[in-house]
C-alpha cells in the first residue's frame, strides 16, 4: 500500500500518490514524481502510493475524482495535482516547490 | 389512479420501470423511469432538481426497499440531510439503516493543478464503492456537471461523463442525473446527449407575482408519457407532480341518483336530481343564486349523512352559514357536526397550481362525496391566461371524477357576454348545466332557472322562476303569456286572474245546477199532478159504465114488470112486430 520513499519520520513534503492498479498512466506518473522529487527535494518528502482498486474507501477522505491524483498533505494547505506529472514546471508549481 | 402501468399485450417486453414513488409523476410516466437506466433532470437553478433525486432515493429506501446511492456535487452530506428533514426525509436515519450512502464530491480548481492526462477512475471507484457497500439500486448523481467548474480539460471530463453513464447502465442501477438548464441547452455542457433514455424538465416561473412550477417529460424512450407541462409543488411531504390528468376517459359511472335539495330542481331532472359523481355547472349573471342553492346540494347532502367540501373563494364561513341562514337554511350545524367543512381563500392568495394542490390535499383529507367549488370564475383572477384555468378545471373536473365526487361548480357570467357560455370553456366538461338569469320585465328583476343540458337523462324544458323565500329555494312554474315568460308580480297577477276565472266559472256552474234542478222539481210536479187527473178521469169512466149497466138492467126490470102487469106473454123479439101487426 505504501511505498516509502525514504525520509525522516516527519518529512517536509507528504506525498500522495492515488492510483487505480498498475496503468501505464500511473506508472507514469509514480516514475515522473520520484524524478522530481529527487532533483528539487531530495532527503525532504515521502510518497504513499494508495492503490484505489484495494482501498476504495480511501478515495472519499481526500476528494479524489481523477486518476492519477498526486495529493500535498505536508507543508499546509493542502494541495492536488492531477495527471500524470509529465509537466516538471507545472508539477513544481503545484507543489509549491522553488528551484534551490 | 387506474392507469395500467405495464403493457397488457406484451408485459415481457415492454421497457422496466422504476417507481420513483413521487406523486403523480409515476402516473405521467405510467410506472416511472426507466429501470436499470440513467435518466436525465435538468432545469434551471431551484427548480427542484436536488429534491426530486433525493425524493427518488428516499422513497426507494422506504417504500420500494431499494437502497439508493447520493452523490453530490454540490452540496454536503449535511447539508442535504438539513434541506431533507424540511421535506419529511430523514437521510441521516436511512444512512444509519444502510439504505442510503451520501457521498459529497468537492473539487476546488484553487487547490488542485493539472498536469498531463487522466482519467475519473477515482469518481467511477467512489460511486462504485458506495454501490456495493448498500447494495444500491438507484444512484443520484446531482449536478455532475459541477465537475466542468473544478477540471479544465472539458474534452475527458465529457467522455468521462459519457463513460459513466454508459458504467451505470451496465451496473444495471436506476440513476438520476440531474443538471442545470444552460442558453438554448438542456444543460450547461450538454450532457443530455449523452443521458438519452428518459429526460425531464423541471421550471418554474413567475407569473403576475405568483411562482408556477412545472415538470415535463421531454423524452422517454421505449415508453408512452403524458407530454404535458404538469405543474407541481414542493410541499411538507415532498414533489407532488399535480393535477393528475387520466391520460383516458375511465373513471367509474354511477347509476344512483341524489337529490338536489330543492324539490322542484329534483322535477326538473327526472324526479330524481343529478347522478352520483357527476359535475354539474350553475352559471348565471350577478346575484341570480348561485350560492343560495349550492348551499341547498350541500345541505341535502349532509343531510343524507355525506361528507362535503365546499370551496369557497368570495365568502368567508362565517359570512355564508349568515347568509343561508336568512333563506331558512342552516349550514352551521353541519360545520359542527363535522360534515361540511368550509375552506375559503382568495383566489388570488395562491398560483392556480396551489390551489389545486390545496384542492388535492383537502379531498385526500376530507374523503367528501360532495365537492362544491363557489365560484370557479373567481380563478380567473389570479391567473394569467384562461387556458391555465380551464386545464386546472379540467383536471379538478378529472379527479373529481376519478374519485366518484359529486363537483357542483358555480360561475358567474358576465352582464352583457353571452348566458350560454362560459368564460372558462368548461361547459364541455360538465354533465349538467344549470343557467340562471334575471328576468327585467314590469319593473322589477325576477329570477328563472332553466336545465341547459343533463347528460344521460330526459330533463325538463321548462323555464322555471326561481323563488329565494324563508324556507329556502323554490321553483315555480314560470307562465307563459303573449308577451313571453311572466315572473314576480306579472306572474302573481297572472295566478290572481286565473283564481277568479275559477271561482266565477264553479258559480255559474252551480247556478245552472240549481236552475236545472228546479226545472227538473217543477217538471215531477206536473207528472203528479196529470198522473192524479188521470187516475180521476179512469175512476168517472168506470163508475159511467157501472151506471149504464145498472141502468139498462134497471129498464130490462122494468119492462118485464110492466109486462107482467099487462099480463102480456113475453113473446120471441121476432114475434113482437106481428104482434103489433095484428094490433093495428
Amino acid at each position: 500500500m505504501i511505498a516509502q520513499k525514504d525520509g525522516n519520520s516527519i518529512p517536509e513534503y507528504d506525498l500522495r500518490l492515488y492510483v487505480a492498479g498498475q496503468t501505464p498512466r500511473s506508472v507514469q506518473a509514480f516514475a515522473n514524481l520520484t524524478k522530481i522529487c529527487e532533483e528539487y527535494l531530495a532527503g525532504r518528502y515521502r510518497i504513499q502510493i494508495i492503490d484505489l482498486l484495494e482501498h476504495p474507501q480511501l478515495a472519499k477522505g481526500d476528494q479524489i475524482l481523477a486518476i492519477p491524483t498526486l495529493v500535498r498533505t505536508l507543508p499546509e494547505p493542502m494541495r492536488k495535482i492531477i495527471g500524470d506529472l509529465s509537466n516538471k514546471d507545472r508539477v513544481l508549481v503545484g507543489l509549491d516547490v522553488r528551484s534551490v | 389512479m387506474n392507469v395500467d402501468f405495464t403493457s397488457k399485450l406484451h408485459p415481457e417486453r415492454s421497457l422496466l420501470k422504476c417507481p420513483t414513488g413521487i406523486a403523480g409523476f409515476d402516473e405521467i410516466t405510467l410506472g416511472g423511469l426507466p429501470q436499470g437506466r440513467p435518466s436525465l433532470i435538468c432545469g434551471g437553478p431551484g427548480c427542484g432538481k436536488t429534491l426530486f433525486g433525493i425524493e427518488f432515493l428516499a422513497r426507494g429506501a422506504t417504500e420500494f426497499g431499494e437502497p439508493g446511492v447520493c452523490i453530490s456535487f454540490e452540496e454536503t452530506a449535511e447539508d442535504l440531510a438539513q434541506n431533507a428533514i424540511s421535506l419529511g426525509f430523514d437521510l441521516k436515519q436511512l444512512e444509519e439503516a444502510k439504505l442510503l450512502v451520501v457521498d459529497y464530491v468537492h473539487i476546488d480548481k484553487s487547490e488542485i493543478a493539472e498536469t498531463g492526462e487522466y482519467d475519473l477512475e477515482g469518481l467511477f471507484i467512489r460511486v462504485g464503492s458506495a454501490i456495493d457497500s448498500v447494495g444500491a439500486k438507484r444512484v443520484v448523481l446531482d449536478t455532475p456537471e459541477a465537475l466542468f467548474g473544478g477540471l479544465n480539460d472539458t474534452g475527458v471530463l465529457r467522455s468521462e461523463l459519457r463513460r459513466l453513464f454508459r458504467w451505470l447502465k451496465e451496473k444495471g442501477v436506476t440513476a438520476i442525473i440531474t443538471g442545470e438548464r444552460g442558453e438554448g441547452t438542456l444543460t450547461r455542457h450538454g450532457i443530455e446527449e449523452y443521458v438519452s433514455d428518459c429526460v425531464v424538465l423541471l421550471d418554474h416561473r413567475l407569473q403576475n407575482g405568483i411562482v408556477t412550477r412545472r415538470l415535463r417529460v421531454l423524452k422517454y424512450r421505449g415508453s408512452m408519457h403524458g407530454t404535458n407541462e404538469y405543474p407541481f409543488l414542493i410541499g411538507e411531504k415532498g414533489i407532488s407532480v399535480l393535477p393528475v390528468t387520466s391520460l383516458g376517459l375511465r373513471h367509474k359511472i354511477s347509476d344512483e341518483r341524489i337529490s338536489t335539495g330543492v324539490p322542484g330542481l329534483d322535477e326538473m331532472l327526472e324526479g330524481q336530481g343529478f347522478y352520483r359523481g357527476s359535475s354539474i355547472l350553475m352559471t348565471g349573471t350577478a346575484g341570480t343564486g348561485k350560492t343560495s342553492l349550492a348551499a341547498h346540494v350541500v345541505d341535502a347532502a349532509c343531510a343524507r349523512g355525506e361528507a362535503c367540501l365546499y370551496f369557497s373563494f368570495e365568502e368567508s364561513p362565517d359570512q355564508l352559514c349568515r347568509n343561508m341562514r336568512s333563506i331558512g337554511l342552516d349550514i352551521a350545524r353541519w360545520v359542527d357536526q363535522g360534515l361540511l367543512t368550509i375552506h375559503a381563500t382568495r383566489p388570488s392568495s395562491l398560483g392556480l397550481e396551489m390551489h389545486l394542490v390545496e384542492m388535492h390535499g383537502l379531498l385526500e383529507k376530507h374523503k367528501p362525496q360532495v365537492v362544491v367549488i363557489d365560484p370557479l370564475s373567481s380563478l380567473l383572477t389570479g391567473a394569467e391566461n384562461e387556458n391555465d384555468v380551464t386545464n386546472m378545471l379540467l383536471r379538478v373536473i378529472d379527479r373529481l371524477k376519478q374519485l366518484g365526487i359529486t363537483g357542483f361548480f358555480t360561475a358567474l357570467t358576465g352582464g352583457g357576454g353571452v348566458l350560454e357560455g362560459t368564460e372558462l370553456n368548461v361547459s364541455s366538461l360538465v354533465d349538467t348545466w344549470l343557467l340562471l338569469r334575471n328576468l327585467e320585465s314590469d319593473g322589477e328583476r325576477n329570477r328563472v332557472l332553466y336545465v341547459l343540458k343533463s347528460r344521460g337523462m330526459a330533463h325538463s324544458n321548462q323555464l322555471r322562476e326561481f323563488l329565494m323565500t324563508k324556507k329556502g329555494v323554490e321553483l315555480r312554474d314560470a307562465y307563459l303569456g303573449p308577451a313571453g315568460v311572466l315572473t314576480g308580480s306579472a306572474r302573481l297577477a297572472q295566478e290572481a286572474r286565473e283564481r277568479e276565472e275559477d271561482t266565477r266559472q264553479k258559480r255559474e256552474a252551480e247556478d245552472r245546477r240549481l236552475a236545472m234542478n228546479r226545472k227538473l222539481c217543477a217538471a215531477e210536479a206536473q207528472i203528479l199532478t196529470l198522473e192524479a187527473e188521470k187516475e180521476a178521469a179512469e175512476r168517472e169512466l168506470n163508475a159511467a159504465a157501472i151506471e149504464s149497466e145498472e141502468r139498462q138492467n134497471a129498464v130490462i126490470a122494468q119492462r118485464a114488470e110492466m109486462a107482467h102487469s099487462r099480463k102480456v106473454n113475453l113473446k120471441p123479439k121476432g114475434s113482437q112486430p106481428k104482434a103489433s101487426e095484428a094490433g093495428v
